[in-house]
């Protein structure tokens, strides 16, 4: 039984992971590569890098973060921001990252989403979706609105109208992430987790809020998502990796565990 | 040496850096002649079947690899690797190299589990293996052990005996296959963690003979 995914995201300032609170505030927490390993080894099913700088002189210290990742652990990875064209997502994959994930540059240019998918393989094109809850009225009629740019832009796009899209153009795979829930703690977004999912026939990852084994527990069975992106909740030390998936297991989720 | 085929489908490196970090000698290749002078040869891939069929043929390594299984010496076949040693694939209408008799067929459209709920395509994550009988391969790993699958087509071998091993995703598929020196998996060894690394060290010191 193909099991649910348990995926520690790590966001990646000038060669160092930090984790912020909605986007502001970030914090030094320790080198990626180390990290890694230790997520590696506590049995993570997949990891996320996040390159929240981005810019072109910093992008080869994020590749060569990536390339030192991929000779430690042997579990796929995915590596996001800033990234807005083949030449980047080319850089990103030989490096050694599995998928590549999308955001901003997929909503100025989305034909950027099928080139991607046809070069590589839509299997290693994951669209990064940030998401605000606004008053549901048309063209936003699901409630939810597509931002960018760390949540500063609003963009005038429905979220449900673009996930659809998004996977009509070829992406493999969505991470869905709501911007009043990220940081949080508090749980994630259940209602736009189970709209986004129920509405895509491709993987979704629900991103922003996990603050308990049970918040992941809930987005996967009634948020129907196929995995739970964790950050704050296990960096810290509060959970363990093992701690979620024996709490998903006496909870009949399908989890896997290393050996 | 092992030799990992290159034929400008995908996941070389991972393969070579799994087998660095378990100081295995290997090297990728898009030389016929150096495959056929390995001791070992790994023929992994993600793509479609069509490209990497054209890729195959245009250099020469469709014959190479057909000669090297029938050299009697370890052959491993990783996801697009494995499904087009098969006759067949329903991808692209693909003509395949025909080392086993069998075909390869994508998931049902919508595919559903037993209680009618969807199935994501493609089939990506972790799951497990039923291994159907003994092989030296599947004695290094953990019967329970989990594999990273990504894909949305199957192999399905003629001869049951073929069958090493079936993976449920709505429905039980062969995800694992193996004929005298050739073992073949759906899965990705090379991304699946620990288990997935044992196997690729048993995979080095196989000298070709099945369990039977």
């Amino acid at each position: 039984m193909l099991t649910k995914r348990i995926i520690p995201c790590l966001d990646v300032r000038d060669g160092k992971t930090t984790k912020g609170v909605r986007f502001k505030n970030n914090i030094d927490i320790g080198d990626p590569v180390e990290m890694a390993r230790f997520y590696y080894e506590a049995g993570a099913d997949e990891l996320v890098f996040y390159d929240i700088t981005a810019s072109a002189e910093e992008r080869g210290i994020m590749i060569e973060v990536v390339r030192r990742v991929a000779e430690e652990i042997f579990i796929p990875f995915s590596v996001g921001g800033g990234i807005s064209s083949l030449e980047d997502m080319r850089q990103v994959l030989l490096a050694g990252a599995e998928k590549v994930s999308i955001n901003s540059a997929a909503v100025k240019s989305p034909a950027l989403i099928g080139e991607g998918a046809q070069a590589f393989g839509g299997q290693c094109i994951v669209l990064g979706m940030d998401v605000k809850k606004v008053p549901a009225k048309a063209p936003l009629s699901s409630g939810y609105e597509i931002v960018i740019h760390g949540g500063r832009t609003f963009t005038g796009i429905d979220a449900l109208w673009w996930a659809r899209e998004a996977e009509r153009l070829g992406a493999g795979e969505i991470c869905l992430n709501s911007i009043d829930a990220d940081g949080t703690q508090k749980g994630y977004e259940m209602a736009l987790t189970a709209l986004i999912s129920d509405a895509v026939s491709i993987p979704v990852i629900a991103s922003g809020g996990a603050g308990s084994p049970e918040d992941i527990c809930q987005i996967l069975v009634q948020g129907k998502a196929d995995a739970a992106l964790i950050a704050s909740m296990t960096h810290y030390g509060a959970y363990t990796i093992r701690q979620i998936k024996d709490y998903l297991k006496d909870h009949g989720v399908p989890v896997r565990y290393i050996w | 040496m092992i030799s990992i085929i290159d034929y400008k489908a995908g996941n070389l490196t991972s393969v070579e850096r799994a087998l660095k970090k378990l100081s295995i000698p290997c090297r990728i290749t898009h030389d016929p002649e150096l495959v056929l002078k390995s001791d070992r040869v790994i023929f992994p891939g993600v793509g479609a079947a069509g490209e990497a069929m054209k890729a195959l043929r245009t250099t020469g390594m469709d014959e190479a690899v057909k000669a090297f299984f029938h050299s009697g010496r370890p052959l491993l076949g990783i996801c697009l690797g494995t499904q087009v040693i098969l006759d067949f694939s329903q991808e692209n209408q693909t003509v395949c190299l025909g080392i086993l008799p069998g075909e390869v067929i994508r998931f049902p459209d919508p595919h559903l589990d037993e209680q009618g709920r969807i199935l994501k395509i493609p089939h990506m994550g972790w799951n497990q293996v039923e291994w159907n009988r003994d092989h030296p391969l599947v004695r290094a790993i953990p019967p329970q052990s989990t594999f990273y699958f990504v894909h949305a087509y199957y192999p399905v071998p003629r001869e049951e005996k073929h069958v090493l091993g079936r993976t449920h995703y709505g429905f039980p598929f062969p995800s694992a296959l193996a004929c005298r020196n050739l073992a073949a998996l759906q899965f990705h060894p090379e991304k699946s963690g620990p288990p997935g690394l044992a196997l690729l060290k048993a995979f080095s010191q196989w000298e070709g003979q099945d369990a039977d």
